[in-house]
């Protein structure tokens, strides 16, 4: 299957936010490639509000299961979330439970006036009732394989696909 | 045979001494520390991690401060918190310690803190729980006799990360009551697994163990000397209460020659950082000028303490 252009994607993504942009609105991205579609997200809509960046390691529901992440990055919300809109980014959305561990974690910054969800691919297979207001597209993609989104050495960003 | 402390798959089950524990190991819980520093700083200083589990601090000898930084580590990661002053209880009703621990895994302990005054302590509990079958059951060495406090060693090598941000370029001193010391064995445990290439020891012969120089230091009794160009000083308090017979003139000859003073602390490079595990005799291993002076990182050490036990717990709770 043909995966559709990371960066292209990433450009129309933006476009379709411009216009329902709240003010003062915050974008905060997940580790890993959450952040690099908001960091690509925050330079095409020119947001006044610093970009966050979280790692939701911390707040994940299968720690009792799997451990400690070996290799987490610290969250850094470079902002006030009390009263704010807030939009996460991330790169694909699955189960919907990254975006759940995020949200319970920004709880712990503060209660954002709202939280909306922007993710780069949306590719089915929710386990959460948990929908995103942008998508950059739709696909369906089988569960034994995962969907990731790679920064070659030049940072142009690319969708791979890879068995589970 | 197994490191007692590991799981078959290389995790870290208990955290017993640093003594033995590979440097990927050290590593791991100093890198996993930093994110935990972030959260100090929010509105909600809370992780979910170990939601639902029961944390026994189980503290046989006194001691306020690392009780206190174990208890806000575990409260931090959501734990519930039961704090023992063993001495004051149960045995000296005449309870053995290991019936001690049965009890409190049948109220269901998820992890055991211990503090004990005897060498081995934290390890006789591990090998007890494994004998039971409770592997699922952690312990953490929170200073026992002599012997380890690797918590300790470890929020150590995070402070000299902190400043240094590396290890295999550095002169580190560990000065003062090595003899009576666990902090100082784990100390040098830590320093040379994590490839520090020079460390010294420096104190009166009295005060050094006869053996030091086997793990791999270079032994100094002139405090200067010892000090010349070293990155990093770490003092140690002057054990008082752990002093039998007359191993000291006086505490203030000891100032005299082994007490940390601006002016010795000038044989030392100009950047150098002095760390102490506290709590600090001012005016016996330290003087007010330094412990207060630009050099000294002390209390950064007692927040980065808080980190490092929350990375340990969170390690262990998963592995």
């Amino acid at each position: 299957m043909p995966l559709p252009d990371a960066e292209t994607l990433c450009a129309a993504l933006a476009e379709r936010l411009r216009p329902d942009l709240p003010s003062g609105a915050a974008l905060v991205g997940i580790h890993t490639g959450g952040v690099w579609v908001a960091e690509r997200l925050h330079a095409a809509l020119g947001l006044g509000t610093p970009l966050g960046r979280i790692d939701v390691s911390f707040y994940r529901d299968d720690f009792s299961r799997n451990g400690l992440h070996p290799q987490i990055k610290s969250s850094e919300i470079p902002f006030e979330v009390e009263d704010r809109p807030i939009i996460i980014v991330d790169d694909v959305l699955y189960t919907g439970r990254t975006i759940r561990a995020a949200m319970n974690e920004l709880f712990d910054y503060g209660r954002a006036s709202r939280i909306d969800l922007a993710v780069l691919i949306d590719r089915g297979g929710r386990e959460l009732p948990i929908c995103p207001r942008w998508a950059g597209e739709t696909l369906f993609i089988a569960p034994e394989k995962n969907l990731q989104l790679e920064r070659d050495e030049a940072g142009k960003l690319n969708l791979r696909l890879i068995d589970a | 045979m197994r490191n007692p402390q590991l799981t078959r798959n290389g995790e870290l089950q208990h955290l017993l001494t640093i003594d033995g524990l590979p440097r990927e190991i050290l590593t791991a819980i100093l890198e996993a520390a930093t994110p935990f520093t972030v959260v100090a700083e929010r509105e909600v200083k809370k992780l979910p991690l170990l939601r639902g589990k029961s944390v026994f601090n189980l503290f046989f000898e006194n001691s306020t401060r690392t009780r206190t930084t174990f208890e806000i580590a575990a409260k931090r990661l959501s734990a519930d918190v039961i704090n023992l002053n063993i001495n004051t209880s149960s045995t000296s009703k005449g309870e053995t310690l290991l019936d001690t621990v049965d009890n409190l895994c049948a109220m269901q302990a998820d992890m055991f803190v211990v503090r004990h005054a005897s060498s081995g302590a934290p390890f006789l509990i591990a090998q007890h729980l494994a004998a039971m079958g409770l592997e699922h059951i952690h312990v953490i060495n929170a200073g026992d006799g002599r012997h380890a406090h690797p918590t300790q060693g470890l929020l150590d090598m995070y402070t000299i990360r902190h400043y240094k941000q590396r290890f295999d370029n550095l002169v580190v001193a560990i000065v003062g009551d090595l003899l009576h010391s666990r902090v100082a064995r784990s100390q040098i445990h830590a320093l040379t697994t994590l490839g520090v290439p020079e460390v010294r020891v420096i104190g009166p012969k009295t005060l050094l163990p006869a053996d030091i120089s086997q793990l791999g230091v270079r032994v100094f009794h002139d405090m200067r000397a010892g000090l010349k160009d070293v990155d990093v000083v770490m003092m140690l308090r002057l054990q008082n209460e752990r002093m039998k017979g007359a191993l000291l003139p006086s505490p203030q000859e000891f100032f005299k020659s082994y007490g940390l003073t601006a002016e010795k602390l000038h044989c030392a490079r100009p950047d150098a950082i002095v760390m102490h595990p506290g709590p600090m005799n001012r005016g016996v291993e330290i003087d007010s000028a330094v412990a207060d002076g630009p050099h000294a990182v002390i209390l950064p050490q007692v927040t980065f303490g808080i980190a490092v036990r929350m990375a340990v717990m969170s390690m262990l709770a998963g592995a």
